[in-house]
């Protein structure tokens, strides 16, 4: 919401001070200062000039060249890019050594061969408007203003533009008045609104005087839609330009003038937070109009010149045929849009009920600066018929010398439904409560009057009568936020809360900690990529098509969430790649999303690390692997070769943890990282860290350190390639029991002496007791039994 | 000592002295102190001397051999002493000649400014909670009292998913469905923060992600103040951003807290920078999640983690933090 100084000003006239304090007033009311500007400034040299001649440039299409006379008449010779003028206009001109609004200084030079005396300028490059196309052309400035300063010719006065961040709590801030009530409490000044004086029934041309009743009628088909419609007849209307006054301020808050209606309608909107809408009486038959919800299905044109299909929850303005001419407090119709013949309005001032606008505006997309306030919620109290007038007012004000628009007698003012005031029982004690202040029933009845409340003592209570343009409040705890509001915010002392619970991390958040901290440690840099797949990745990762896909994503290329780390960890390691990174050792902690379990509407939602070693093979994920197995003491961890999905057919394994699945180790499969782009060999490691570090873990028992010898002894076995080590080491475990204190294969032999189909591993084995030293008979039976049950398990024969 | 006693020591002097290497010496050292040698034979002849001379004799040969091992021991000594030097230098490397790289890795930006909170937030006696980055309009909207046609609804940019109705589930566009679950869950007194990932459509550029992070604060509890939720942002302030940056609330709004504020942190040029939104939990949201409005109130408070890691370190793009380029995360 952008507000002018100037315009604040006509609401509470002993606004003063410095911009920059006033604004932060206006901040610490809640009405955040998003920008702040000085307008009218850094006009000196720019003067009323008069187009004396126009004339081709010698030597170039795309200017030409101008006779200004700049009030001295002399005329200067002008080079100028536009082709709007026309000889007899008169213009904003820069004259040598101005300053202009953006920094450049107006010289005399030369283009083309042709003098340059000065610069013709356009709206925009004044300050004055957005028009950047054309020269401005000063249409209501007369031939006795020549020469003379631009500002005193329009009347621009040095002013400061706020621009206003308005909450969706705060309707009445959506207007000049409102932001000015607001202001005015807060400094502690007066604050009313000014008479808007109009004739009724009459005006300079009037013929004949009729009553509104005659000419319009208004049927209220749905209370539950609209709380209030209010309507005047306006006749001998001309359409025309509006004031440049008018089109300043109109420019200043960020609306395009357009003509002399629609420019009062913005204006009346803007200054008085009362949206409002013209239809041209004439296409208004018998000014009929039906106020209802509309019919599924039932279709309207609206000014935009597009049909639009609506449903039941919509609101219309149909006419007495009850075709709809308008979608409620959302846009108009195009079949009764007022044009430049247009002299009869039917004006109309409504309050709709916020939720049935805001559905509508969502389904149709159509935000407006209408119904921005219809969302919030107008004033349906005095501020209508005040509205209503200032419309009038302004209408008729504007139109002296073509007559004067009249405006038939009454209104029409049909009621529906709108919110219950009446008072409301506040207690001080309560309000105190939330807030953590002292105040007085008195000092809080203060402060909400200062904004419009109307507060009745009541024992220690207080009944408060929340004002019509505060529709979002409603409770006791609202009241309690503008007392807050108005007390200071800054003014309520801090204090800490009494809790005695000690603060702590979960132990699987301290676990997950720890996975960092080894992963870390092992030299792998955390990654998080973001948790979006293009279609296609998971395909191209060999995994599942089975991810959950995004209404409304961004890009086609982050429209599918994640079922595996793995394919963002490829683009990760491609990324580098790509960036001369060959090799690179990488982890990720982070959720994918998993098809949700039958009968559950989310997804089944898991946290997963990951680690991708770019340029290493499989052995290294393994021992990552171990290092986390080792730090948490996992339980009974095995890696069953399989092949998982995405992972190298003949390198990769299972991860079994404590009899469940968790995960999978190994390498990438090549045919996936050259999908990916990833260049070598990508060991990796998923596991289903959630599951991990909530099962059980870190599980550690004391056992005597023994006092008595320990025996060495080495096996060595030829194994056939199909039967995995980790078997042949279980069977090992198995066979030689409890004295078995330590395993160690050390070696891994093919080649001759060792069949073409299996591999010789060798184990160092070592033996002790606890509570003796073995003897040689005691190694030998173990050893035998070692031997015996490889052979018989394993058909493993000792080398 | 006869001359010939002193012969064999002169000789076997000699022979010490002369040793170039410790295997020579070993055999000189058996030749002339072994069972063979000359010293053995002539310790064996003693038998055949008078008991009278035996004794002068049998000292000369003990005096004899004690010298000899003596020149063998020193000559050992010296020679050991070369021969390890030798080896030493033959071992010698220089020890800046380094080959590949070896490194810790490095925590994420992100994990590191989280951390940092989670520790603040733990010392001030809050638990850290987690949930869902899925989630159902329940906990993403409706329990925190924005109904479904509340204009605030359309401020989330929500990106929305596949699943249920439409609409019906999305990617939480804050951390506050945390709140909603923390207090469906448990009873009061509820002291939370809860970091995670959050969404919206913002389409990335060097200020904006569509996926980033947050941290929301929630605290139920008796007696519960706007003094409180001031306090408890100045304390957090001055833990985390050091005890000369000040805090303020300046009123705002949200749908879930009424009162609301947003916080703003003093900068070092006495300007105001926003960190984030507060507020005393709305009573709808606690009489949502079960919760007596009358019997306890609460405060909530949430901000971006990311801008934080942003705001350290200066960085000119914040898609560096979603990039993972390894020359990116290894300066951290």
């Amino acid at each position: 919401m952008k507000v002018l100084l100037s315009w604040l000003r006509e609401f509470a006239p002993d606004i003063v001070g410095d911009p920059v304090e006033l604004g932060e007033t206006l901040s610490a009311l809640g009405l955040a200062v998003e920008e702040m500007t000085i307008t009218g400034e850094g006009l000196d040299g720019i003067v009323v000039g008069k187009v004396l001649d126009l004339r081709p440039h010698p030597d170039a299409d795309k200017i030409q060249l101008v006779d200004v006379d700049r009030g001295d008449g002399e005329a200067l010779q002008v080079c100028c890019g536009a082709f709007n003028m026309a000889v007899g206009d008169l213009i904003p001109f820069a004259t040598i050594g101005t300053i202009m609004p953006n920094g450049m200084e107006i010289a005399q030079r030369k283009m083309r061969g042709q003098m340059s005396n000065g610069m013709c300028c356009s709206a925009e490059e004044i300050g004055l408007g957005a028009d950047a196309e054309g020269i401005m052309i000063l249409e209501g400035v007369g031939d006795d203003q020549l020469g003379a300063p631009i500002t005193e010719a329009l009347g621009i006065e040095t002013d400061v533009l706020w621009d206003l961040e308005v909450n969706a709590n705060r309707p009445d801030a959506m207007s000049v008045a409102g932001v000015a009530r607001d202001l005015a409490a807060g400094l502690g000044i007066p604050f009313a609104f000014p008479e808007f004086p109009f004739t009724e029934g009459g005006g300079p041309a009037a013929e004949s005087v009729k009553t509104v009743s005659e000419a319009a009628k208004v049927e209220l088909l749905d209370a539950s839609l609209c709380g209030r419609f209010l309507a005047r007849v306006l006749r001998n209307v001309t359409v025309g330009t509006s004031p440049q006054w008018m089109q300043n301020r109109l420019t200043a808050a960020g609306m395009r003038p357009i003509n002399s209606v629609v420019d009062i309608s913005n204006y009346v909107m803007l200054e008085l937070g009362q949206p409002n809408h013209t239809y041209d009486l004439a296409k208004v038959p018998n000014g009929h109009l039906r106020v209802r919800r509309a019919t599924e299905g039932e279709t309207i044109t609206t000014l935009d010149d597009i049909e639009r299909t609506l449903t039941a929850a919509d609101g219309v303005i149909a006419n007495g045929d009850d075709l709809a001419v308008g979608i409620a407090g959302v846009m108009g119709g195009a079949s009764t849009e007022i044009s430049e013949t247009t002299t009869e309005v039917l004006l109309e001032l409504a309050w709709w009920d916020p939720p049935s606008i805001s559905r509508t505006v969502r389904r149709l997309n159509l935000p407006s600066e209408a119904s921005v306030r219809y969302r919030r919620g107008v004033d349906w109290g005095v501020n209508m018929e005040r509205a209503a007038a200032r419309f009038v007012q302004l209408l008729q004000a504007g139109s002296v010398e073509s007559g004067g628009a009249t405006t038939d007698v009454g209104m029409i003012d049909e009621r529906g439904t709108t919110p219950d005031r009446s008072p409301l029982r506040v207690r001080p004690a309560k309000v105190n409560g939330l807030l953590g202040t002292e105040l007085s029933a008195d000092a809080m009845a203060d402060h909400l009057a200062s904004i419009g409340f109307v507060i009745t003592p009541a024992g220690d209570d207080l009944d408060v009568v929340i004002p019509t343009w505060r529709w979002d409040t409603e409770t006791e705890t609202d009241v309690a936020e503008e007392v807050a509001r108005m007390y200071g915010y800054e003014n309520i002392i801090k204090t800490v809360p009494k809790g005695t619970d000690a603060g702590a991390l979960s132990p699987y958040q301290i676990a997950r900690r720890r996975v960092r901290e080894v992963l870390v440690g092992a030299g792998c840099d955390e990654t998080q990529p973001m948790p979006f797949l293009a279609p296609g990745d998971l395909a191209a990762a060999g995994l599942p098509e089975e991810g959950v896909t995004l209404t409304n994503p961004l890009v086609h290329e982050e429209s599918v969430l994640r079922t595996s780390l793995l394919p963002g960890q490829l683009k990760t390691v491609a990324y580098n790649q790509s960036h001369r990174i060959e090799t690179m050792r990488l982890f990720e902690i982070g959720h994918i999303y998993l098809p949700a379990p039958e009968g559950q509407l989310l997804p089944d939602e898991r946290e997963a690390l990951a680690v991708a070693l770019a340029g290493s093979e499989a052995p290294a994920a393994i021992e990552l692997l171990k290092l986390l197995e080792s730090t948490f003491s996992l339980p009974n961890v095995q890696i069953r070769p399989t092949t998982p999905p995405g992972l190298h057919p003949t390198r990769a394994a299972e991860v079994v943890i404590a009899g469940q699945h968790r995960g999978e180790v190994g390498e990438v499969d090549p045919v996936v990282a050259e999908a990916f782009g990833v260049a070598g060999r990508v060991a990796w490691l998923q596991l289903d860290l959630g599951a991990v570090l909530n099962g059980p873990h870190g599980r550690r028992r004391y056992r005597r350190i023994s006092k008595y010898p320990s025996s060495d002894i080495d096996l060595a076995f030829v194994i056939a390639d199909d039967i995995a080590a980790a078997n042949a080491e279980a069977t090992i475990r198995k066979a030689a029991g409890d004295l078995l204190v330590r395993l160690d294969l050390f070696d891994s032999y093919r080649g001759t002496g060792v069949p073409d189909d299996a591999r010789s591993l060798a184990y160092r084995l070592r033996f002790q007791a606890a509570d003796r030293t073995l003897t040689d008979d005691e190694v030998a039976t173990v050893r035998q039994s070692v031997i015996d049950t490889m052979a018989k398990k394993h058909g493993a024969a000792l080398r | 000592m006869d001359s010939n006693l002193a012969a064999i020591v002169d000789e076997a002097l000699a022979a010490a002295d002369g040793a170039a290497n410790l295997g020579d010496l070993s055999a000189l050292s058996a030749r002339y102190l072994g069972k063979k040698s000359a010293l053995a034979a002539a310790k064996k002849a003693l038998g055949q001397l008078e008991p009278a001379e035996r004794k002068a004799a049998g000292q000369a040969i003990n005096e004899a051999r004690e010298r000899i091992e003596a020149a063998f021991a020193a000559r050992k000594t010296l020679l050991a002493s070369a021969e390890r030097a030798v080896q030493l230098e033959g071992e010698r490397l220089d020890l800046t000649e380094i080959y590949g790289e070896v490194r810790r890795g490095h925590y994420h930006l992100v994990t590191q400014a989280r951390d940092r909170l989670e520790d603040v937030f733990v010392g001030m006696g809050f638990r850290v909670a987690e949930g869902p980055e899925v989630e159902t309009a329940w906990y993403n909207f409706e329990a925190l009292n924005i109904p479904d046609w509340h204009p605030a609804r359309g401020s989330f940019d929500t990106i929305f998913v596949n699943l249920g109705e439409p609409e019906e589930v999305m990617l939480r566009s804050h951390t506050s469905p945390v709140q909603i679950r923390t207090m469906e869950n448990e009873e009061p007194p509820i002291y939370i923060v809860a970091p995670g990932r959050t969404f919206r459509t913002d389409a990335a550029d060097a200020t904006h992600l569509p996926a980033f992070n947050q941290i929301e604060g929630l605290v139920v509890d008796r007696g519960i103040t706007m003094g409180d939720l001031a306090g408890t942002i100045d304390e957090f302030v001055h833990a985390f951003f050091g005890g000369d940056v000040q805090s303020r609330l300046r009123p705002s709004y949200f749908p879930f807290t009424e009162p609301s504020a947003e916080f703003d942190i003093s900068r070092a040029d006495g300007s105001w920078l926003e960190l984030g939104g507060c507020g005393m939990v709305h009573p709808n949201v606690l009489r949502n999640c079960g919760i007596d409005p009358d019997v306890w109130q609460g405060f909530a408070f949430g901000f971006g983690i990311d801008r934080l890691a942003v705001m350290r370190y200066e960085l000119d793009d914040i898609r560096e933090l979603v990039n993972n380029d390894v020359r990116f995360l290894e300066q951290f």
